[in-house]
């Protein structure tokens, strides 16, 4: 597994359909080699489709699909150069790990003996050397997982595609898992596709993120962009919760805009939108609650739920509800308070629509 | 160079091999005795197809040798595209070709008048088709499966649409075909000339079609009294199977083991023996008959022999697969369900009157169908008892064997006889699909199930005690009659019949069979063992096709598949012998009809085995095996046959007893040189031969005890630790096939 070839993967107007419905209507995307790209979005947004689509498990209605630059839409699954991690692992129950993860090899025709060989280095890299006699039964939840990974990896893959990984683990080994898939990936350097319905997996391993909904791309950047500067409200609620309220934009002063949110005067970058009404994503993070300020936007207490390190509240407003999340748990307001609402720097974005 | 011109290039090397070096036509002495290579390649009976076209002069086949080389000529073309079409069209041209010049012309030159009217006469015709003509049939058939394969049908997967391909064509062969050939037959004449008068004369036939009985004559017509037998056998099996299956379920019965076990004596009981059993219970010599006629001076009568004795023998031999049936049905009612009722002030009356009873009706239905449609299909109890009331399925064999041969008799027969059961299964697949009410979800449904009412319960209780006793009675007939000396007459206990049957001598230092029955046994497991792993094999390829690819067409191929069971072997035996006697295909009297009708017959066994363990295999196991490189052969090969073990071995053992049991199509096909036990003991119990045909029957249900036993501890012994994936499969299997038994 040293001498990974990473390779780029191109969607070019592809389309799928099942029947009569379509999963995919028109989808370019591109893909540059080495990077961790993540399809995101809600269950059947199309993110699966797409990557069963470059596996070669679907074949597309229309439009072509390239991989490390040769055309590969007519190509089925066993003959393309890529390797998938599946949601379920699919590990062949009735082989060993060590089994397992030679099998491809031994399809590419290999040897037994080299293919055996490669398969133990393959364990050794995700961390379980000397368990390869095991099945797959004998397996943690976890180790189970990193058989699935180094039984893709062993094949040199241009492209891994990882669906779901995650999703048959526990919280707590989720986050130390996901970890580990993102160290291999920048240790390896191999390029990955990786489809997650979870915005706090993908925020957390990806180079860069595509949102997808009803199989088209909702918006497409890297993680940062995607959580600060959404583009919609589908992707403000989706990449971390976000209340959206109407503001007007007054003025512009270079990049930015000041706007006015319910008689309250704020700026932030303007994002090339005009003049006049607007809406605006405001994290439930960054908006600050103050009893005695009046100069912030006066609003009441509807509900408060005490969650350990933060309090969750709902706020009545005369721009409408804002669910805030505050971190000071020493001073809670009960439902009923007037509160002032401030506005942090960070956090806000005027959106489309 | 691509995998598609690689497994093209083996083709056209193969079709080079058979027209060059395979005897075109059917050689008399078999294929195998390889007495042909001696007068190869220039005689006339065994020259391969060339030199058919060049020295014989059957000219035609140039056509099929032309189309060859038009495959051949494809391998030039570069484009996929291209090359897939004039593939997919020079196989279905080649296919089309062969099937019409085997059946137009015959022995003796052209078979149909319009062609010799278009092209003359021919000097010269053919016989029946060959390893050659075989052979390049099936390269045909590959040809459009390869092109299909090329132009990107089922993602390229050459192995998926060859498989696809060549199941289509071996069903149209071995079942539509001689289905297609007994309606043809029905209105022709042996010289094969258009002579409807017999088939119009029969269909009008009183004998078949009076309803005399109903209006106070004497008897009505073999149709209706066959119908009528059905849905008695229908209903009488499936209140018994019910009463059996909530004794097994609902009630503290004593004997639920012993009820469970009562689940295998179908699959091991040869079909006619329960017959044979009750002649020796209740026939004029029988025992009881006897007893009543000493004690109470009852004149013995011969009221067993007729449909009295038929519904017997019927409800006692498919109560068992009722039982199977329901007892899924009644353990599939939802607990939770009947706990609710309860908590809704409902007794326990009214909870099965209302909530389980309801739930448990397409069950019932279901269970009725395959009754009737299983009594439809019995050959083997009318045969031993129909006397001269006889049903469809003995009058077909009657129609042929009989002192009056008339195949036209025959096949009308038997077109009436099957129209009966497709109806019924028709009813059973498109009116009750959907109407499934099992409410076994994936959830864990906990609860337990309500007691019976104690009025039922008692009647339940009622039933299955004494019926379970009749059936201990019968079948302890079967032993025991085979070691008494003349049943009714001489009571004294012998070995005679087991002797005379399975003797084993010692001659010139060497061992010799002597028994009467040694013949027929050995020949049956040989055509069992060979039959059987072709079945289980042609089985799950299709259930792998079936469960696994999508394709357009695809429920109607597995309709076709499916209704293939609910033809009565007595149909197929007939169609068989009308489709396999004369050229182009001619097999009757060989080995290979036998296998060939046991291997479609028992198909359908083997496809829902299949396609119950197949479902519960994870899809992405062969999507991760495709990803990792591995073609679709491979995936089968190496992940889904290891994990299908169960229920591979399931299918294997089936087909093997089933092969061994059955009866209504063997007896038309079995010969000379390959006579089957069943029909052995037919013969046997056709001559008076009681002792002997018991014994031998004993026997048969001995070895299939062992043979399942055996397998059962094989198969018991493994399993994937902690891995619930592929649990259970074998037990749901075992189920499945259980169900299927017919005679």
């Amino acid at each position: 597994m040293t001498d990974l070839k990473a390779g780029s993967v191109v969607f070019e107007n592809v389309r799928k359909d099942f029947g009569s419905f379509t999963a995919v209507p028109d989808l370019s995307i591109t893909i540059e080699p080495g990077t961790l790209v993540t399809l995101l979005g809600p269950s059947g947004c199309g993110k699966t489709t797409t990557l069963r689509m470059l596996a070669g498990l679907e074949h597309p209605t229309s439009g072509r699909i390239f991989i490390g630059g040769r055309d590969v839409t007519m190509v089925p699954a066993h003959e393309r150069d890529v390797s998938m991690v599946f949601q379920s692992y699919a590990l062949f129950p009735h082989m060993s790990a060590l089994d397992n993860v030679a099998y491809g090899l031994e399809s590419s025709g290999l040897k037994k003996k080299e293919a055996h060989e490669r398969a133990e280095e393959g364990l050794a890299q995700v961390g379980l050397a000397g368990m390869g006699h095991r099945l797959p039964a004998e397996l943690s939840g976890g180790q189970q997982q990193r058989v699935a990974v180094a039984r893709a990896l062993v094949l040199n893959p241009q492209v891994l595609l990882l669906d779901e990984p995650l999703s048959n683990l526990d919280a707590r080994l989720r986050r130390r898992v996901r970890t580990e898939i993102r160290e291999l990936q920048q240790r390896l350097g191999f390029t990955a596709v990786y489809v997650t319905h979870d915005q706090d997996e993908a925020l957390a391993v990806s180079d860069r993120i595509v949102v997808m909904k009803d199989g088209r791309i909702a918006q497409e950047g890297a993680p940062r962009e995607l959580y600060e500067e959404p583009v919609s409200e589908f992707i403000a609620d989706f990449m971390g919760e976000a209340n959206v309220v109407s503001c007007e934009i007054l003025d512009h002063e270079g990049n930015n805009a000041i706007i006015d949110i319910g008689g309250i005067r704020h700026k932030l970058r303007s994002r090339g939108a005009s003049k006049g009404k607007a809406k605006l994503a405001v994290r439930p993070g960054s908006v600050v609650l103050n009893p005695t300020d009046t100069s912030g936007l006066g609003g009441e207490i509807v509900t408060a739920a005490y969650l350990g390190d933060h309090v969750e509240y709902e706020i009545e407003t005369s721009v409408g509800n804002f669910f805030v999340i505050d971190h000071a748990v020493d001073q809670s307001y009960a439902p009923k308070t007037a509160v002032s609402l401030g506005f942090r720097n960070r956090g806000l974005a005027l959106i489309e629509g | 160079m691509t995998s598609g011109i690689k497994r093209l290039n083996v083709l056209l090397g193969l079709g080079i091999f058979a027209f060059l070096f395979v005897p075109w036509y059917r050689v008399e002495r078999g294929f195998y005795s390889f007495d042909w290579i001696a007068g190869f390649p220039f005689s006339s009976d065994q020259a391969p197809g060339l030199f058919q076209i060049l020295s014989e002069g059957r000219l035609w086949l140039a056509v099929a040798l032309i189309l060859f080389l038009v495959g051949i000529g494809s391998r030039l073309i570069g484009n996929e595209d291209q090359r897939g079409k004039v593939l997919v069209i020079a196989g279905a041209a080649g296919i089309i070709f062969m099937a019409l010049q085997g059946l137009a012309i015959s022995f003796t030159g052209w078979a149909w008048t319009f062609p010799e009217n278009a092209f003359g006469a021919l000097s010269l015709g053919q016989p029946a088709m060959g390893a050659g003509a075989v052979l390049v049939s099936l390269i045909f058939v590959l040809f459009i499966a390869f092109g299909l394969a090329e132009r990107g049908f089922m993602k390229g997967d050459a192995f998926v649409v060859g498989s696809i391909s060549m199941l289509i064509f071996l069903v149209a062969v071995f079942i539509f075909y001689p289905i297609g050939s007994m309606f043809v037959g029905a209105v022709h004449d042996f010289d094969g000339s258009f002579k409807p008068d017999g088939f119009i004369r029969n269909m009008q036939d009183p004998a078949i079609w009076s309803l005399d009985c109903v209006i106070g004559g004497n008897r009505c017509g073999v149709a209706w009294r066959t119908l009528f037998l059905a849905v008695l056998s229908g209903l009488g099996s499936t209140i018994l199977g019910l009463a059996f299956a909530l004794a097994a379920t609902r009630t503290r019965f004593p004997f639920k083991r012993g009820l469970r076990l009562l689940t295998v004596l179908p699959i091991i009981t040869p079909p006619f023996v329960i017959g044979l059993a009750l002649t020796l219970l209740f026939g004029r010599s029988g025992v009881v008959t006897e007893a009543l006629d000493t004690l109470f001076g009852i004149e013995p009568s011969r009221w067993l022999y007729g449909l009295t004795g038929i519904w017997i023998a019927q409800v006692l031999s498919f109560t068992p697969i009722s039982f199977l049936v329901l007892i899924g049905v009644v353990e599939g009612v939802s607990p939770s369900m009947e706990e609710a009722s309860q908590t809704l002030r409902a007794d326990r009356w009214r909870t099965f009157w209302h909530v389980s009873l309801p739930l448990m009706k397409p069950g019932l239905a279901n269970a009725f169908l395959i009754g009737f449609i299983e009594s439809m299909a019995d050959f083997g109890n009318p045969l031993v008892l129909g006397g001269s009331h006889g049903v469809l399925s003995t009058e077909i064999f009657f129609a042929v064997v009989g002192s009056q041969v008339d195949p036209s008799r025959a096949a009308v027969l038997a077109i009436i006889l099957l129209s009966f059961t497709l109806s019924a299964f028709l009813a059973q697949r498109l009116w009750l699909s959907g109407k499934n009410y099992a409410t076994v979800t994936g959830k864990g449904d906990s609860g337990v199930h309500a007691g019976l009412p104690k009025s039922l319960s008692i009647t339940v209780h009622g039933i299955v005690l004494p019926w379970m006793g009749f059936t201990l009675i019968v079948y302890g007939m079967i032993i025991f009659g085979g070691f008494v000396k003349t049943w009714g007459l001489d009571n004294s206990l012998t070995l005679e019949h087991y002797a005379r049957a399975f003797s084993i001598g010692f001659q010139d230092g060497a061992l010799v069979w002597t028994g009467v029955a040694w013949n027929s046994f050995w020949t049956t497991m040989e055509i069992a063992l060979i039959s059987a792993p072709l079945t289980a094999a042609v089985g799950l390829l299709t259930a792998y096709i079936i469960v696994r690819q999508k394709f357009a067409g695809k429920n109607a191929f597995e309709f076709a598949l499916m209704m293939s069971f609910a033809i009565p072997g007595t149909v197929i035996g007939i169609s068989y012998i009308m489709a396999f006697n004369l050229p182009p295909i001619e097999m009757t009297g060989s080995a290979l009809i036998l296998i060939a009708c046991f291997v479609f017959r028992n198909m359908p066994v083997g496809v829902r085995g299949g396609i119950a363990a197949m479902s519960q295999l994870d899809k992405s196991l062969d999507e991760a095996s495709l990803t990792l490189r591995a073609n679709s052969a491979r995936t089968l090969r190496k992940v889904i046959l290891p994990l299908l073990r169960p229920a591979i071995t399931a299918a294997l053992v089936y087909s093997f007893v089933r092969a061994i049991t059955s009866i209504s199509a063997v007896i038309f096909l079995v010969s000379a040189e390959y006579n089957m036990a069943t029909s052995y003991i037919v013969g046997l119990v056709e001559n008076g031969e009681y002792g002997i045909a018991i014994a031998y029957s004993s026997m048969l249900i001995f070895v299939m005890i062992t043979v399942i036993t055996g397998f059962q501890l094989l198969v018991g012994e493994r399993k994937l630790r902690r891995e619930n994936r592929v649990a259970g499969v074998a037990k749901s299997n075992k189920f499945q096939i259980a169900q299927e038994k017919t005679a």
